[in-house]
């Protein structure tokens, strides 16, 4: 049952030529045929297995990758019927990275159409199921990584966050999901949704896995101007320290907001980190509250100018029936889209047109900065601070999909890290009234992923759900 | 308020085409949307600085070096219509 098995044990096990890579691949490929059907994760599965021989430390291990990051040769849809012919020429930076760091990659995996979603219920291919209850969502957008890390159909794998959308499905998921700093890995590849929020980040079974993805994906790029000139290091030597004296702050303001057993898990996650020898104290973040409001004007006016790319005329689908020039990017993006793609083009090109510019987006930029400020402010005195990832545990498949502020609202506690840039991670700390988990959220000022390992790895060892995960 | 003709006017301006029952649930969720987003109207922005970038990225400069880029098939190897050294699209000029 080698599909069990974290990468870094596998990692360990190749090394001592107990296994080969190619076992863990038809291991992960059996669990695939037996769980696919009614999970439905990925867009598409490799079935053959490519060796890698560059004798990198991942060992040809396999790696999953959300559908909206190229892998060269292979097709890359974002789960939208506009890309659905689409296959990339080049690999994205990230996947490129992991290749020459000997990783093999056995499938793309389902997400939101162009991750514009929290539940992967607005794939053009289909919902992913949540593995614990097949009648409720995984969360989204990469719903589909982190439904496939969690079922055993992938070991680990790479999702992307613009909102929330690594750390929501990684936290209804029972999993490990990392938002790196904005800038701290390239973008380049990725396909783009909001440029000034989205983050390639890992997830995976736990916390040493995310920092031995992340140490081989960080890095600057030239093909990305907003990739950060900060070396590279090797995160793994920040797990297993100490974390006495630690300051945490707590956003206590979020949790009347939340269900029940959200806040209990929170008390408990509380009294974790004070037993760990953390100074906790409850902090104030005056403009949270408003995050969700200003997400919902930036990111929509990004993506109506970054979605304005698909016309029909380079790559894609394109419609059949149409007049003429002007009618035929009319027709290719109407019925290439679905409502959601749609609904936010139209809200950015709102927020974006004549008359209302100052009224929505230039506040929102002036909101961004004030958010900003009361982290910065936090981060003077504090080392991190934690909060639940989501409100709710998973909501079951159809209660919100046609609601979309209800499901915008889902992303409240996520939103602030892709806003002011920060990273943070979704590691799980409890299971609800129903059995389902739920995910600690931790917070850390700019390019201090060292300060959430140490906390992540020191809470894992104390509360984690590893034998409880749905992986028989 | 965001009603029939002005969800038309957005989507024209978008470059989609809505049928009409979607008109009107269109209609509906955006002033649901932008109800909710009323609440930044509580605060007093006008002395603030807007933050375009959050994380003091500096301009990024480099040689005016002509390098290799793709190769022209590999870039029409995904477009819906060429003629083997341009993408083809509908006539644009009426003659």
């Amino acid at each position: 049952m080698l599909y069990k098995k974290t990468l870094h044990e596998l990692m360990d096990l190749v090394k001592n030529k107990k296994i080969t890579p190619k076992e863990v691949y038809d291991s992960v490929l059996d669990r695939i045929h037996k769980k696919e059907s009614e999970i439905n994760a990925y867009v598409t599965v490799f079935e053959e297995y490519k060796e890698n021989a560059s004798g990198g430390e991942l060992l040809g291990l396999p790696i999953a990758i959300k559908d909206n990051m190229h892998i060269d040769g292979k097709p890359t849809t974002c789960s939208s019927k506009i890309l659905s012919n689409f296959v990339a020429v080049f690999d994205a930076t990230a996947v490129k990275k992991l290749r020459e760091n000997g990783a093999t990659f056995i499938g793309k995996t389902n997400l939101d159409e162009f991750a514009m979603g929290s539940s992967t219920e607005t794939s053009y291919y289909g919902v992913t199921k949540n593995p614990w209850d097949t009648t409720r969502v995984p969360g989204g957008s990469s719903g589909g990584s982190a439904a496939a890390v969690a079922s055993g159909e992938a070991i680990a794998a790479l999702g992307s966050d613009t909102g929330g959308s690594i750390r929501q499905p990684a936290s209804l998921c029972g999993v490990v999901g990392l938002k790196p700093t904005y800038g701290r890995v390239s973008r380049f590849g990725l396909v783009a949704f909001a440029s000034s929020l989205d983050q390639i980040g890992p997830i995976t079974r736990d916390v040493r896995d995310a920092a031995i993805l992340l140490s081989i994906i960080c890095g600057h790029d030239p093909m990305d101007s907003t990739s950060a000139n900060v070396d590279c290091e090797d995160f793994t030597k920040y797990l297993n320290q100490p974390i006495s004296g630690m300051k945490v702050g707590v956003y206590e303001a979020a949790l009347k907001d939340c269900d029940n057993v959200v806040q209990k898990a929170m008390d408990d996650s509380i009294k974790i980190l004070e037993s760990l020898g953390c100074e906790v104290k409850s902090i104030e973040l005056p403009h949270a509250k408003y995050a969700v409001s200003d997400y919902y004007i930036i990111a929509p006016a990004e993506a109506s100018s970054n979605l304005a790319r698909y016309d029909g005329v380079k790559y894609g689908f394109r419609a059949s029936n149409f007049d003429d020039l002007k009618d035929m990017y009319i027709k290719t993006r109407s019925e290439g889209f679905g409502d959601e793609v749609k609904r936010r083009i139209m809200l950015g090109t709102y927020v974006l047109s004549s008359g209302y510019y100052d009224a929505y987006y230039l506040k929102a930029q002036k909101l961004r900065y004030l958010i900003k400020q009361d982290f910065d402010n936090i981060f003077k005195d504090f080392d991190c601070i934690v909060s639940p990832t989501t409100p709710t545990e998973a909501f079951k498949i159809g209660e919100k999909a046609d609601k979309p502020l209800q499901m915008y609202l889902s992303d409240i506690f996520t939103i602030p890290a892709n806003l002011t840039g920060i990273p943070a991670i979704s590691i799980p700390n409890g299971l609800g009234d129903n059995g389902l988990p739920l995910g600690l959220q931790i917070m850390a000022d700019a390019f201090r992923e060292d300060v959430i390992f140490k906390v992540a790895s020191a809470f894992e060892r104390e509360f984690n759900l590893r034998d409880k995960l749905p992986l028989d | 308020m965001v009603d029939r003709d002005e969800v038309k006017r957005v989507a024209k301006l978008a470059m989609l085409e809505l049928k009409e029952d979607q008109i009107d649930k269109f209609a509906a969720q955006f002033n649901e949307i932008l109800e909710y987003m009323e609440q930044i109207n509580e605060l007093d922005l006008s002395n603030c600085e807007a933050a375009f970038h959050i994380t003091e990225l500096q301009n990024v400069f480099r040689e005016d070096e002509v390098k290799p880029s793709m190769d022209r098939d590999v870039i029409l190897k995904n477009a819906p219509e060429t003629d083997g050294e341009s993408f083809k699209v509908p006539k644009v000029i009426e003659r």
